[in-house]
């Protein structure tokens, strides 16, 4: 079995201020594993922030526990605390750069009281910069950097006392699509390269689907639903999930062409609009092509979104299928055969 | 050249000896009691900004107590305040008077308005840079020194400046009442004895000395804004 990095216990956190009490965290119960790279996905306001807080200790739980390597973090003083926090290291939305000091002095910072002399401090920064692709900025101000490149100088910061975990509190949301996946393409490199552990607490499913392998639905306190990423993203248990899973898929799309009554998926007397989701690996075989044949039915696809997730292909398509209909019939018998739900969406 | 100053100013190139001593003095009070009042303000500063609620060290008795401190001191102008001090001072400095009997009033009269200006300064570091910084492992010493003082720096200057100004003009308040300086030259040879010049003399050499404040606390602040 993995080893477990951080595991929570019944972690609940309520803020109290003078009468007004704020239950932000409920009763979680959560356990990553060396290695994971694991995603916290919610609306904001779900407890995201204040839950991976608890997991380095600057939120302290109001009740149950939070174990760092088997050590119950909550139990620690401060000192010992500290000390844990060196092997935690945090990213965050708006960087939080030192904005008097340059690169170097940034990624220094962490190492000021560590007792390493000056080479080996400079020598481990070097190391730092090449790893996160920026060795020619040392001297720069954070001023100077673009978003990308001030995100990856605080991964250096964050990784210069080679920490066992990362944690990300929605370190991409403040970047533009394309700095986003190579912010997450780097997150995803250390995760191979180093066997770092990190935690993604996000509210984009994209940012999910791109790097996780495992992933916790959070609602107003509560986990909802926890899983490996493919399970979660095929067959989907709760409302939210599916809704955060539908941000990431052009599927749901057809809802507002039918509304809409869009020409594109009007449809003739006998034909059936339906939508095909793949929850296994059938998307290799010749599915569409197979059913034309064998059925003589005419599978015109309106539209497609299929992605690749934790190496499997997950999505679905959009089918007008016309021609007799006990013909229709059996083709969609034959596609549940292969796995694949079929929701007819509309008749002709 | 003599005869010219003679002109521009007849009744204080009488007395110029005089008008050198009280330039000196008013740069001894700015700088002795500015020094002292800069490292307790300094401390204050730092107290009220790590003790206040949701601060580093959360300490609401400790952050009240200060917080009535400074209110209380500030509510009294500062003429009164220097009287009501005078039995403190006697037996602090020895004396109530010349340049060594303002020192005092002058620290506990500039003191709690720089101390409310080196918390301003120090509130504007981003929480998020201290977050960061507890997230590192860092001590909440070393984070007072290392990203509180060190990234409110140009703050810290631009606050210092205006106080600095600020204390000139206590500087000239406290010498009405036997402090000295360049305020007591003006009192009593310009406005006692009407003699217009030393009035005008005065308002140049202060207004120099607040132009050279404000250009150098700017030039600082500036180096140390990236």
């Amino acid at each position: 079995m993995a080893k477990e990095v951080i595991r929570t216990e019944r972690m609940a956190k309520v803020f109290t201020d003078g009468k007004q009490s704020n239950t932000v965290l409920k009763n979680v119960n959560l356990s990553i594993n060396e290695g994971d790279i694991f995603g916290i996905i919610g609306y904001s306001g779900a407890g995201k922030s204040t839950l991976v807080r608890c997991f380095n200790g600057i939120e302290k739980p109001t009740s149950g526990h939070v174990f760092f390597e088997g050590r119950d973090i909550v139990s620690l003083n401060a000192r010992e605390l500290r000390a844990i926090r060196r092997k935690i290291g945090m990213i965050f939305q708006q960087f939080n750069l030192m904005p008097s000091r340059t690169v170097f002095g940034n990624i220094a910072l962490p190492l000021k009281h560590s007792g390493l002399s000056k080479p080996e401090i400079k020598r481990r920064v070097h190391e730092l910069l090449e790893l996160v692709a920026l060795p020619d900025k040392e001297n720069d101000y954070p001023a100077q950097l673009s978003g990308g490149q001030k995100q990856r100088v605080a991964i250096a910061r964050a990784l210069v006392n080679r920490p066992k975990i990362l944690l990300c509190d929605e370190a991409t949301s403040a970047l533009d699509p394309k700095t986003t996946r190579s912010i997450l393409y780097l997150l995803k490199k250390l995760n191979r390269e180093l066997g770092l552990t990190i935690v993604v607490i996000t509210h984009e499913m994209s940012v999910v689907r791109e790097i996780c392998q495992k992933i916790a639905v959070l609602d107003k306190g509560d986990i909802i639903e926890e899983g490996d990423v493919y399970t979660v993203f095929s067959s989907p248990k709760k409302e939210l999930t599916r809704s955060f899973i539908e941000t990431t898929s052009s599927l749901g799309n057809v809802t507002q062409l039918m509304d809409s009554d869009a020409p594109m998926i009007r449809l003739q007397p006998g034909q059936l609009l339906i939508k095909m989701s793949y929850v296994t690996n059938s998307v290799s075989e010749p599915l569409i092509s197979y059913i034309s044949r064998a059925y003589q039915v005419d599978a015109n696809i309106v539209f497609g979104d299929i992605q690749i997730l934790s190496d499997h292909p997950l999505g679905g398509l959009v089918v007008i299928l016309s021609g007799e209909k006990s013909r229709i019939n059996q083709a969609i018998d034959y596609l549940k055969q292969k796995h694949v739900a079929i929701e007819v969406l509309n008749h002709g | 050249m003599d005869n010219l100053v003679r002109i521009l100013l007849p009744n204080v190139s009488e007395v110029l000896d005089e008008f050198y001593l009280s330039i000196i003095q008013t740069l001894q009070m700015v700088f002795i009691s500015g020094l002292i009042s800069f490292v307790l303000s300094l401390i204050i500063g730092i107290v009220l900004v790590v003790t206040k609620k949701n601060g580093l060290l959360e300490r609401p008795i400790v952050f009240n107590l200060f917080d009535k401190v400074i209110n209380l001191f500030r509510s009294i102008p500062f003429i009164i305040l220097i009287a009501a001090l005078i039995p403190i001072t006697r037996l602090i400095s020895g004396t109530a008077v010349g340049v060594q009997g303002t020192l005092f009033p002058l620290v506990v009269g500039i003191t709690p308005f720089f101390s409310r200006q080196i918390e301003s300064a120090l509130s504007e570091v981003d929480e998020g840079l201290v977050e960061s910084g507890t997230a590192m492992g860092l001590s909440p010493v070393q984070i007072i020194f290392s990203i509180y003082l060190k990234e409110g720096i140009a703050s810290i200057v631009r606050v210092s400046t205006i106080t600095m100004i600020s204390l000139i003009g206590l500087t000239a308040i406290v010498g009405v009442v036997g402090g000295g300086g360049i305020g007591d030259f003006a009192i009593r040879y310009g406005y006692q004895m009407n003699q217009l010049d030393a009035t005008y003399l005065s308002i140049i050499v202060l207004l120099i000395f607040v132009s050279i404040v404000q250009v150098l606390g700017t030039f600082l602040a500036n180096k140390h804004t990236h």
